[in-house]
């Protein structure tokens, strides 16, 4: 799949979902904001020009600063896929959570337009024909991954929990 | 080997004697802060229940805090609509530590939480803000967390899947100049170590100047931990901490005090020694573009905020209104004043700070988060420049990008109020 964009370092939850949306806050309504105030992305995203699956290239400390989730959800989405050199912790936690696809490759070199794959541990550029090594996701939350996002694996917890109790 | 403090408290919450950075572990919650945002918390909670016939109940209604600040008195009908769903859920669940949009208890979730005594040292506190660092102040671990993770956290009790962090110890000697304050030196440091140089980490802060430093202080500098990408900052609790939970938070009971093991093993050291510390400026459009203000002096303003989580407590508005009674701020700039509680701003009243800033010109708007994030009051025309005692100055963060947001201390704040320039405080004519 293409890189549909190149950003730069320190893209913070405010430009990825303006604050001014945020008492939108369902998954299905928040794809429509996401990067509001960069009206060329939003519109092309709007209008589904962007295959599912695209990526989105990003510097140091992308989705750095506020908790808000939709910063996630609304990325979600569309199905992207985000590369970075490295991600915000909560922003990092919430795509786990809800299964946005994250990928820590601090070494990539990409424009706009190349064509990526993921090869095991590697990001491959095919239009550059380099081969650059991903960063394994935190392991505290491979479970959460495994399960397919954080909902089923509460739900499965809570279950379990709920067996255990005497009645 | 020893354990830092947040070592020392996850062992503890995870129920083991030992505990050290890397480890993954289950950790117990002994508070959990949402704000609006607990409407999103509320839909994925019941979302985990979804199927599983078992009745949605939250796991101990008597740990979990909801205050309502981010947009109030609501902006739109859609918050308004938002709000309502959180006080039916908090009703029907029987949340005590709710503080709705009122005066006898509202304000600020990080200001209402120290303030009611809600945290204590050693508590493991999440939160549904990225500035649940704030708490760290009073010798708790405090962190933020996702909406999905806190319906996690409402379901089960214990944050899953916790890497226990590494350990930057800071260590501030000196004393501050007149004029300098918590809100300089922490900028200085994010300056130092970058907007991502504490990514994943938590910061212990140690030193004689903190031991000198008053909870306000320490509240400004936990704060703003995140901002260098701190999972959280930490000042170990000391005889400070318990005068203030004792003397106003209203806490009766015994308090711990926790302090990291000697032999604690840190990722890193650093040392700051604030003798020569100038005022500080972050500039736009990232907290790490620091700068000493005489860089910056002079620079046109057209709002100045002081308020918000940061520098939004009684010492920042008595810096503010000492240096405006009897003065008018310059013509072509507004000012905008929000206490960060209810609590602070009847004190202020007393004191006679409100009238002191009205009287200058400033507009005081009700205690709650304001203009901080762009979505209620306050907003930026196109090419404005804001001057803030804020926390944040992204790209669009006071509700447009075609402005610009500096950063700065109370005192930088007012003394620019008067002249409409970013103006050093240690300015004879000002001060
Ligand atoms: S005052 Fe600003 S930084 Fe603080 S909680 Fe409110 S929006 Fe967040």
């Amino acid at each position: 799949m293409k890189v549909v964009i190149k950003l730069e370092d320190d893209v913070s939850t405010d430009a990825i979902y303006p604050g001014r949306f945020m008492a939108t806050v369902l998954p299905n309504e928040t794809p429509q904001f996401a990067f509001a105030d960069h009206s060329e992305f939003n519109s092309k995203l709007k209008r589904h020009e962007i295959p599912a699956g695209s990526f989105m290239i990003a510097g140091k400390n992308f989705g750095c600063g506020s908790s808000r989730e939709q910063a996630a959800s609304c990325l979600r989405g569309y199905e992207l896929v985000v590369i970075a050199k490295s991600f915000g912790r909560i922003f990092m936690q919430n795509a786990i959570n809800l299964g946005l696809r994250v990928i820590v490759c601090p070494t990539l070199e990409a424009a706009e337009g190349d064509e990526l794959e993921i090869e095991n541990e590697f990001v491959v550029n095919k239009t550059n024909h380099k081969y650059f090594p991903i960063e394994p996701l935190p392991k505290a939350r491979q479970a959460i991954m495994d399960a397919g996002g954080l909902i089923p694996y509460t739900r499965k917890k809570l279950i379990e929990k709920h067996a255990a109790r005497p009645h | 080997m020893g354990m830092t403090i947040v070592e020392k408290i996850l062992a503890r919450a995870s129920d083991q004697p030992f505990v050290k950075a890397g480890d993954v572990v289950e950790a117990k919650v002994d508070l959990a802060m949402s704000h609006e945002n607990a409407a999103l918390v509320i839909n994925q909670f019941h979302d985990v229940y979804k199927g599983t016939g078992i009745d949605a109940n939250v796991w101990d209604p008597s740990k979990i805090a909801i205050i309502l600040d981010h947009r109030v008195p609501a902006e739109s009908a859609k918050t308004a609509t938002n709000q309502k769903k959180v006080r039916e859920f908090v009703a029907k669940q029987g949340i005590k530590k709710f503080h709705d949009i009122r005066g006898d208890e509202g304000g600020i979730c990080h200001q209402i939480l120290p303030e009611n005594g809600y945290v204590r040292p050693g508590y493991l506190v999440v939160g549904t803000d990225s500035h649940t660092t704030t708490h760290g102040a009073l010798g708790a671990f405090a962190f933020g967390i996702g909406a999905t993770d806190m319906a996690a956290v409402w379901t089960l009790g214990s944050v899953l899947n916790v890497e226990v962090p590494a350990t930057i110890k800071v260590i501030i000697t000196g004393k501050f100049q007149p004029h300098v304050s918590p809100k300089d030196l922490i900028l200085h440091i994010i300056g130092r170590i970058s907007a991502e140089g504490a990514n994943f980490k938590v910061i212990e802060f140690h030193g004689e100047t903190i031991r000198h430093m008053n909870t306000s202080g320490r509240l400004v500098l936990c704060n703003m931990s995140v901002e260098a990408g701190a999972t959280s900052g930490i000042v170990p609790a000391d005889k400070e901490t318990v005068r203030y939970l004792m003397g106003h938070a209203g806490v009766t009971d015994e308090i711990e005090i926790m302090q990291p093991d000697a032999d604690a093993e840190y990722d890193q050291i650093v040392e700051v020694d604030i003798t020569r510390l100038t005022p500080q400026i972050a500039c736009p459009h990232t907290v790490d573009n620091v700068i000493p203000i005489y860089s910056t002096e002079g620079k046109k303003v057209h709002q100045i905020v002081v308020g918000s989580c940061t520098n939004g407590r009684i010492d920042d508005l008595e810096i503010a209104a000492k240096t405006l009674k009897g003065r008018r701020i310059a013509k072509d700039v507004r000012m905008l004043v929000f206490p960060a509680s209810w609590r602070i701003y009847k004190e202020a009243l007393k004191k006679g700070y409100i009238s002191s800033l009205i009287d200058a010109g400033a507009v005081v708007m009700n205690p709650g988060c304001g203009c901080c994030l762009g979505v209620h009051e306050g907003a930026l025309g196109d090419g404005e420049v804001a001057l803030s005692t804020t926390n944040r100055n992204f790209k669009g963060r006071m509700g447009n990008p075609g402005a610009e947001v500096y950063l700065c201390s109370p005192a930088v704040a007012a003394a620019s109020a008067i002249t409409g320039f970013i103006t050093d405080p240690r300015n004879g004519e000002i001060s």
